[in-house]
C-alpha cells in the first residue's frame, strides 16, 4: 500500500498533516504491528537509507526509528554524538543537511534549537522528519500517542485527556494537545502556574474551538479522566535552576491516587520518567506507557513507508 | 492641519494616522535619533477624524524606502504616507502589511535556529493584522515586544 500524497513529505509539525492523513498513518500503523514484532517480515523499504541525526540525547526515539527502518527492510546511517561530526568544526546545520541528503533517502533530526527541522526541510530536497527541536515539536511522538489512545479506548473524540506535569517546556504535550483538539477530545491541563501550557498553544486550541480546563491539583480531575498523560519536569529545559527546584516532584502518580480513577483509565508517559509515576503503578492494568513506547515502532514504520513510497508486501 | 502650528514642508514625507503613542518608534525606524540636518516635526495625540486621536511625523528632505514602510506597517497598520515635493502631495498611499515579514527583525526566541548563525533570514507569518501577531516560520513562536526590535 502506498499513499502518493505522503511521498517525499516533510513532517516538521503535527500541523503539517490533515486529520485524514493522520488517520491514514494510524490505519497503516495497525497493519504494521505483526511486522514490528517480527512475527511477519516485510521488505517495504528495501534499498532505502534513513539518516538519523541526533544532536541531543535520545533513547526511545532513536532506537525506535532504527528498529522501524530495519523491520521495514531498510537501513540507517547516523550521527548520534555531535562531538564526532563536523558540527564541532563549526559547520552549520544547513551544510550538514545538504551533505547528509546526498547519502540518504530521508532524514530524521533531533536538535536542541527550536525551528531546526523547519530549517533542515528548507535546505533538503529529501524528506525531513522532526524528532524533537528544543522545546518545540515532536510530531512522531504525537502520532504514536494518538495511536495508543485509539488502540486502548477505541477512539479519541469525546475522551477526556488530562495532561499533567511540565506543559510549558514539554514538547510532546504541545503537539499532542493540538492533535487531540483536531480529533475532538476534551482537554484538561494540570500544571503549576509556572509550567502551564504556553499562550500560543492555548490560542491554537481556541481556534480549533477547544476550551481546555486548567488546574493545578490533580486530585480535582482524576475521577473524570479517560487518559492521564504524565510528563517529566525537565530539568534541562529550565533557564533558571531555582525555578526548577520550586516545581520538581510536585506530581506523583501512585496507587492511592488511582483509587479515585476510572477502572478503564489509560496512563501514558513519553518516558523517560524520574519519580512522577511510582513503580507500583507499572503492575496495574492502567499502565500503558511501555505499550506506548513499543507503538513507536509500528507508527514510525507506517510513516516511513508512506513518506518513502514503500509497499507493504 | 491649521491647529497643529506646524508649517507645511517643501520636500519630504508626512507619515499620518499613526496609532497614538507610536510616533517615537516610527522615528527610530526611520533612524531619526537626534543628529538631524532637516526639520522633523512630531505631533502626538492630535485629533483625528477617522480614529479619534493619532500621531503624525513630518520629515523634511527624506523619502522612505520600502523596508522602512514595511516596518512602519507593523506598528502603525493604519498609517498613510504622503510624499511631498515642492509643497504638493506628489504621492499618497496607505501602508500595507505584508502576509510574510522577511528579514527585518530577528526572532525574539533566543533558542530559535535563526539566531544561531545559520544562512537564513528570519521569516514571520502575519497571523493577524489587528492586533498584529507575528509567528516565526521556523520556531513557531509568536513574537512579543517586536516593536522594540524593529528599530
Amino acid at each position: 500500500m502506498t499513499s502518493m500524497t505522503f511521498k517525499g513529505m516533510d513532517i516538521v509539525s503535527i500541523r503539517d498533516l490533515t486529520i485524514d492523513q493522520i488517520e491514514q498513518v494510524l490505519d497503516l500503523s495497525e497493519k504494521m504491528i505483526p511486522y514490528a514484532t517480527g512475527e511477519k517480515i516485510t521488505k517495504a523499504l528495501d534499498g532505502k537509507i534513513l539518516a538519523n541525526l541526533f544532536f541531543e540525547p535520545s533513547t526511545r526515539t532513536r532506537l525506535s526509528f532504527e528498529s522501524a527502518m530495519s523491520r521495514a527492510g531498510g537501513k540507517c546511517i547516523e550521527i548520534t554524538l555531535p562531538q564526532t561530526s563536523s558540527t564541532v568544526k563549526g559547520e552549520t546545520l544547513a551544510d550538514t543537511i545538504r551533505m547528509v541528503e546526498a547519502y540518504s533517502d530521508a532524514i530524521v533530526l533531533r536538535h536542541p534549537h527550536e525551528g531546526a527541522s523547519r530549517l533542515a526541510a528548507h535546505f533538503s530536497k529529501k524528506p525531513v522528519i522532526n524528532a524533537g527541536d528544543g522545546a518545540g515539536q515532536h510530531p512522531t511522538q504525537t502520532l504514536l500517542d494518538l495511536f495508543t489512545i485509539k488502540q486502548q479506548l477505541g477512539g479519541i473524540s469525546g475522551k477526556n485527556v488530562v495532561l499533567v506535569g511540565d506543559l510549558k517546556y514539554g514538547r510532546t504535550v504541545h503537539s499532542l494537545a493540538e492533535a487531540l483538539a483536531m480529533f475532538g477530545a476534551e482537554l484538561t491541563f494540570v500544571a503549576p502556574p509556572l509550567l502551564q501550557m504556553p499562550n500560543e498553544t492555548a490560542k491554537l486550541l481556541e481556534n480549533e474551538g477547544v476550551k481546555a480546563r486548567l488546574c493545578s491539583n490533580l486530585e480535582d480531575v482524576i475521577a473524570d479522566a479517560d487518559v492521564l498523560y504524565v510528563t517529566r519536569i525537565q530539568k534541562e529545559r529550565f533557564p533558571d535552576l531555582s525555578e526548577y527546584e520550586k516545581v520538581a516532584g510536585c506530581y506523583r502518580i501512585d496507587n492511592i491516587l488511582l483509587r479515585e480513577a476510572k477502572k478503564s483509565l489509560v496512563i501514558m508517559h513519553p518516558l523517560p520518567r524520574v519519580d512522577e509515576i511510582a513503580p507500583e503503578v507499572d503492575m496495574t492494568e492502567n499502565a500503558k506507557y511501555f505499550q506506548q513506547a513499543f507503538n513507536g515502532v509500528p507508527v514510525r514504520m507506517a510513516l516511513l513507508t508512506m513518506i518513502l513510497g514503500g509497499e507493504l508486501r | 492641519m491649521k491647529d497643529f502650528r506646524v508649517t507645511p514642508i517643501r520636500n519630504g514625507t508626512v507619515i499620518d494616522h499613526i496609532e497614538c503613542g507610536q510616533a517615537l518608534k516610527v522615528l527610530r525606524i526611520i533612524k531619526v535619533t537626534g543628529d538631524v540636518r532637516s526639520t522633523v516635526s512630531v505631533l502626538m495625540h492630535v485629533p483625528s477624524k477617522k480614529e479619534g486621536w493619532k500621531d503624525v511625523v513630518k520629515v523634511e528632505d527624506r523619502e522612505l524606502d520600502p523596508r522602512e514602510v514595511d516596518k512602519i506597517s507593523l506598528i502603525a497598520p493604519k498609517a498613510t504616507i504622503n510624499i511631498i515635493r515642492d509643497f504638493n502631495v506628489a504621492e499618497k498611499y496607505s501602508v500595507t502589511m505584508p502576509d510574510v515579514v522577511k528579514g527585518i527583525i530577528k526572532c525574539g526566541n533566543h533558542n530559535c535556529i535563526t539566531n544561531k548563525n545559520e544562512p537564513v533570514e528570519p521569516e514571520f507569518i502575519v497571523e493577524s493584522k489587528l492586533p498584529v501577531v507575528l509567528r516565526c516560520k521556523y520556531c513557531d513562536r509568536n513574537q512579543e515586544d517586536f516593536a522594540e526590535r524593529l528599530a
